[in-house]
């Protein structure tokens, strides 16, 4: 049996852990209520812009716009979005797996951007063509952030240096579940046309040109989406991985305080054999 | 007589919502006034001022950094890059802002997309200073 000091200092270790983990799991709670909120309060303006699409695409033919218009595909990027740290479950392994794993299965040419420090680690380390890479995207995301990719990649795609260019993130579904999911964004999907009533509207200047401003504005609203939906999912990984942590050390702590009342009990048992002994000697 | 409801989204979140009596706002093809009961419209809005009436007359002047103003038969929405309301400008970073456009737009007059790209900074730092009256 190990010996009562050693399991002492290894009881107080653990609780040093779990103090950490404890504190770990507070903060990525309200991290997590922050980046679930700034991902609610996005959906009116996402929605929104998806109905505008619908809309032009009843008055004019929008699948001709070059953004829209699907062409052979030979060259495909893909937006690799995941943490920019550890520790938080199985959350990057799994996404970067995902991603690898899709990126694997096309015949096509396939490059790829990273988001956050662990994809960069997992891609580079593969040896990926990574064409771009965004790390340090702090815990809450930026639209301005997302702008900047979505720029990137547009021109990429006009200059048709790639055919079409998907997004892999994991979508938020609530604290415990998310899902890894590709998302098409360039060519742009046209959203189905909603039920219902066709309104006339007018548009002003024209379809063409509101579909000419609206379409940047549409991917980057897109991709910043996702980088929520992706931030949130993060959060909530390291929540439940830090509450497992937690629990873990508790469980650890009870049984070495087993541990130690026994060796604590086998000293004093030995301690009394020996008294006794010592007092029959002496008789 | 009669309201309809204006709301200004951004992607962030939901900057403002109120019931309004006319929205007057710069369009790309000139200022249009919208009052309750206006045709279904879609329009690209310029950086620049929104005036709202509001039911007891007064004004409300918003500054919108471009975007899309749709009106349907419930509402007025406008999705917005950013908007703000005059008590919410900084005007050191305005004042900033439009001097550092200023500068741009005359170091790099080659570049097309960076002078688009000052020209609209430019306009929005304008547009801000315009509303609390500093030139």
């Amino acid at each position: 049996m190990a010996n009562l000091k050693e399991i002492t200092r290894r009881i107080k270790s653990v609780k040093n852990t779990q103090q950490i983990t404890r504190a770990m799991k507070m903060v990525a709670a309200a991290n997590l209520r922050k980046a679930q909120n700034s991902l609610f309060e996005a959906r009116p303006y996402t929605d929104k812009m998806i109905e505008m699409l619908g809309r032009i695409g009843e008055v004019t033919d929008i699948t001709k716009h070059e953004l829209l218009n699907v062409r052979d595909i030979s060259k495909e990027l893909y937006i690799v979005v995941a943490a920019d740290r550890g520790l938080c479950g199985s959350f990057n392994a799994q996404v970067n797996r995902f991603a690898s794993d899709t990126i694997d299965g096309v015949d096509s040419e396939a490059s790829v951007i990273v988001v956050g420090n662990k994809a960069k680690e997992y891609f580079s380390y593969r040896n990926y063509n990574i064409i771009g890479e965004y790390v340090d995207l702090g815990d809450t995301i930026r639209y301005s952030k997302a702008q900047e990719i979505a720029e990137a990649v547009t021109t990429y795609y006009l200059n048709g240096l790639v055919d079409s260019v998907k997004i892999v993130y994991a979508r938020f579904v609530n604290t415990m579940v998310r899902k890894n999911e590709s998302l098409e964004l360039l060519p742009v999907a046209p959203p189905e046309r909603p039920p219902g009533i066709r309104i006339e509207y007018i548009f002003d200047p024209t379809p063409d040109k509101v579909l000419d401003e609206l379409l940047p504005r549409y991917i980057a609203t897109t991709l910043f989406r996702a980088l929520l939906e992706s931030k949130a999912s993060e959060q909530g990984s390291r929540m439940a991985a830090m509450d497992a942590a937690t629990k873990n050390a508790e469980k650890m702590i009870k049984q070495l305080t087993i541990q130690k009342n026994r060796a604590r009990q086998a000293a004093i048992t030995t301690e009394i054999s020996e008294i006794v002994g010592g007092a029959e000697a002496l008789k | 007589m009669s309201l309809i409801q204006l709301d200004i989204v951004s992607p962030r979140r939901l900057l403002y919502s109120k019931d309004v009596r006319m929205v007057i706002a710069r369009a790309q093809s000139g200022e249009i006034g919208i009052l309750p009961g206006h045709l279904p419209i879609v329009a690209t809005l310029e950086p620049g001022v929104m005036r709202v009436k509001l039911e007891d007359e007064s004004e409300e002047k918003i500054v919108v950094s471009g975007g899309f103003l749709e009106v349907s038969k419930e509402k007025i929405t406008v999705l917005a890059r950013t908007a703000e309301l005059p008590e919410e400008i900084d005007v050191d970073r305005a004042l900033q802002a439009r001097e550092r456009a200023e500068k741009r737009l005359k170091e790099l007059s080659k570049d097309r997309v960076d002078q688009a790209r000052a020209k609209a900074a430019l306009d929005r730092a304008m547009a801000r200073l315009n509303v609390i009256g500093r030139k």
